[in-house]
């Protein structure tokens, strides 16, 4: 019996219209969830630097439960655990989106701290001297620097959050990884459709990348 | 009261201002009294206290005991009294050794931030005295450009705009050419000495000894948060009366 080994194009190709299904699963539960963790990050981040304790550590014990928990873990909690304390069930996508939101708002916390205090301390004091409140300060002057100093580790962000996605298949939802398997099942063509699946995130995650290289190359007029 | 009487009240009036960094006690029992139209030159070795005690003035830093008033604002221990803290800022202007410029606005909008959202002016109202205080420094053509296009004495000179658009009563400099390459200081200096000559009212913390002796109505020595001596240029460059002046001159102008 012969074993050569054969990549069948026809096969991987042929798989793409299964598997496009899932790309809107895969963008709303990856963005819908980024833009929820994005609010979550910015205002834990400004609790995490806060002056009072009392915005502090809720923000630390928050970013450091969610960064220091596998996000398998977080959405497994949340599509099978959270149902039983809210006595009823969850969709699957609302656990999905729920678990990048959480996860990812962890780490933008981290981000939007890191952002805020690379800004040197004399921008503050240059604007305080003028007038400016605390507010206006950091409205007009801290914020509108860090957003910019933010852009590349929030494009990373964005990148694990999709791909973190790809795990979400656990829980039913029908994404990316999800058709390839429902697929794979009538066809045991594994190789080239999870070949495929993994092309179709790197189309995805190569997409954000050149647009966040757009968008710091405006940024740097100016800095 | 007349309006020559009111002239001569203080502008800024220290009593006993003692200021620590922990277990530093980096100012001792400053009196300082300061009238409009002087400018006052503040000297003294690395680390004495200079700048601490200028950004007391506006508070930058909090001191722990003592009394300050600016402009008939007081300003009290720990940070305390934010009203009068925001009043004093906006008529207090400052000019930092680094510049403190926002990379992220174009000259003109750095110049323009304060008046338009402190002072509530027009937009037009804003830009055109953005455009005269450019002209006034000598840099009116670089207005759209962004600080980082800059030169260091371009981007001090428009520090300083930035500061007089708030139309400060008080201007406060901290080592005003200290980060500059030697062929720039001169244009920051003259700028200043316009300023002066103008009639502003200034405290200036410099090493520059000879712009010192030029433009000071008075000069003030500082050794280790006390000020060990106070008097005209002349008298303290040509006759200091007190040791550790007599030190420290020898040791600058030797240079
Ligand atoms: N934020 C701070 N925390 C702790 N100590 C400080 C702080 N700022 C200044 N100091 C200390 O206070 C003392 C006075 O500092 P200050 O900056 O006022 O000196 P200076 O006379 O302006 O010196 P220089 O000529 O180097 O600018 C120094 O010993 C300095 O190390
Ligand atoms: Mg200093």
């Amino acid at each position: 019996m012969e074993v050569t080994f054969q990549f069948d194009w026809a096969a991987a190709f042929g798989s793409i219209p299964h598997l496009l299904p899932g790309i809107p699963w895969t963008l709303l539960i990856s963005f819908g969830g980024l833009a929820i963790g994005f609010v979550i990050g910015i205002v834990f981040g400004l609790m995490r630097i806060s002056r009072s304790r009392w915005l502090r550590l809720p923000a630390i014990l928050y970013i450091e439960v969610f960064r220091g928990t596998p996000i398998l873990v977080q959405v497994l909690f949340i599509f099978y655990g959270l149902p039983q304390l809210l006595g009823g069930p969850i969709n699957a996508l609302t656990a999905g989106i729920a678990a990048i939101a959480v996860n990812s708002g962890a780490y933008i916390s981290e981000v939007v701290r890191g952002g805020v205090q690379s800004i040197e301390r004399g921008q503050r004091e240059a604007s305080l001297s003028l007038g400016l409140s605390r507010t206006q300060a950091f409205r007009y002057v801290i914020w509108p620097q860090a957003f910019r100093r933010m852009i590349p580790p929030l494009g990373n962000q964005g990148i694990i959050s999709i791909k973190d996605t790809s795990l979400f298949s656990v829980i039913g939802v029908g994404e990316l990884v999800r058709q390839g398997q429902i697929y794979i099942a009538t066809t045991f063509t594994a190789l080239e459709v999870y070949f495929m699946v993994a092309m179709l995130y790197l189309a995805i995650t190569w997409s954000l990348s050149l647009l966040l290289r757009q968008l710091e190359r405006r940024g740097l007029v100016g800095q | 009261m007349t309006e020559s009487q009111h002239d001569s009240q203080p502008i800024v009036r220290m009593q006993k201002l003692n200021k620590h960094f922990g277990s530093l006690h980096v100012l001792k029992n400053i009196d300082l009294e300061v009238k409009p139209g002087e400018v006052v030159v503040v000297i003294g070795a690395s680390g004495s206290g200079k700048s601490t005690l200028i950004r007391c003035i506006n508070g930058l830093e909090e001191f722990q005991d003592g009394h300050i008033v600016v402009d008939g604002h007081n300003l009290v221990p720990h940070g305390k009294g934010a009203k009068a803290l925001q009043r004093i800022r906006t008529e207090v202007g400052m000019v930092f050794q680094q510049f403190n410029l926002f990379p992220h606005l174009s000259v003109r909008d750095n110049v323009t931030l304060a008046p338009l959202k402190v002072r509530g002016v027009s937009a037009a109202q804003a830009n055109e005295s953005a455009e005269r205080l450019l002209d006034r420094v000598g840099i009116r053509d670089q207005a759209d450009k962004y600080p980082s296009q800059l030169s260091g004495g371009q981007q001090q000179r428009v520090a300083l705009a930035r500061a007089l658009a708030m139309e400060p009563r008080l201007m406060l400099f901290d080592e005003p050419t200290s980060a500059l390459d030697p062929e720039m200081i001169g244009e920051v200096l003259d700028a200043m000495r316009e300023l002066a000559r103008e009639g502003m009212t200034m405290i200036i913390v410099t090493h520059e000894m000879g712009f010192a002796r030029e433009v000071a109505d008075r000069v003030i020595y500082i050794h280790q948060g006390e000020i060990a001596e106070e008097a005209a240029p002349e008298r303290i460059f040509d006759e200091p009366q007190d040791e550790r002046t007599r030190n420290f001159l020898a040791r600058v102008l030797k240079h």
